[in-house]
């Protein structure tokens, strides 16, 4: 499944479209970002509620295919931008992590 | 082939820590290593990064790149790391409640550097200042 394809599925709104056409090959939560550089595979969809501008720092070097912002969790403006610059897609929603996780594991 | 990059890695900027771990991804990928050998570089490189800005007000990374080999050495002029054994433990931390509201400061950098890297050399004197080696080999 792709990126646009999960944000349709699970209702999340498009904070930042990116290169929504990557597929997504798995799931990681967490928002200490070293635990999730060590841990998120390739490919993964990353929950979390870390909107600031180290969080699309990590999902590019961890090359995450999609972060997904729980709770209604703000992306700062200067993330925004860089999310932008580097084509990361970042996904909002209001659920919370544990209920996107399963949902997200019924789709893909 | 050798090819060698300096960076500067400002200190306490944690919007700036980062930019030399992303400059070095682009010039590995357009150097055509594999993407597991990228991800695991930039990875180890930016814990480095992050590291020197938390806890050391900066340093320097110079990167040497060779074709089988990529070899960072990260030197800062910082408070240096008494226990080093402690401080690869998974979870054990130093960093202030600031940091770790940024998401940093899981206690993770170093254990993190040790796992994304084919070798790693700390070396560390208190007061003084610390130099990471790590190498990553393209198979």
């Amino acid at each position: 499944m792709t990126v646009s394809e999960i944000a349709h599925s699970l209702g999340l709104e498009i904070l930042v479209k990116g290169k929504d056409d990557r597929k997504v090959t798995g799931g990681y939560s967490g928002d200490l970002l070293s635990w999730v550089m060590g841990r998120a595979r390739e490919g993964d969809a990353w929950i979390t509620i870390m909107g600031n501008i180290n969080a699309i720092a990590v999902a590019v070097l961890a090359d995450i295919s999609c972060i997904i912002l729980a709770e209604g969790s703000p992306l700062d403006q200067d993330a925004k931008e860089r999310a932008e610059s580097e084509r990361i897609p970042v996904l909002g929603s209001q659920k919370t992590a544990y209920n996107l996780s399963i949902e997200l594991e019924r789709i893909i | 082939m050798t090819m060698k990059f300096h960076f500067e890695v400002p200190g306490d900027d944690f919007t700036r820590a980062g930019e030399a771990s992303g400059e070095l991804k682009l010039k590995l990928k357009r150097l055509g290593f594999s993407a597991d050998v990228v991800r695991r570089m930039t990875i180890a490189m930016y814990e480095g990064e992050i590291n020197m800005a938390i806890h050391a007000g900066g340093g320097v990374a110079d990167v040497e790149i060779l074709p089988d080999r990529i070899t960072a050495v990260l030197t800062d002029n910082g408070p240096g790391i008494p226990d080093i054994e402690q401080a690869m433990k998974e979870g054990w931390s130093t960093a202030p409640d600031n940091i770790r509201s940024l998401g940093f400061g899981a206690g993770m950098g170093l254990p993190n550097i040790k796992k994304y890297t084919d070798m790693l050399d700390i070396k560390s004197v208190v007061g003084k200042g610390t130099t990471l080696t790590m190498t990553v080999l393209a198979k």
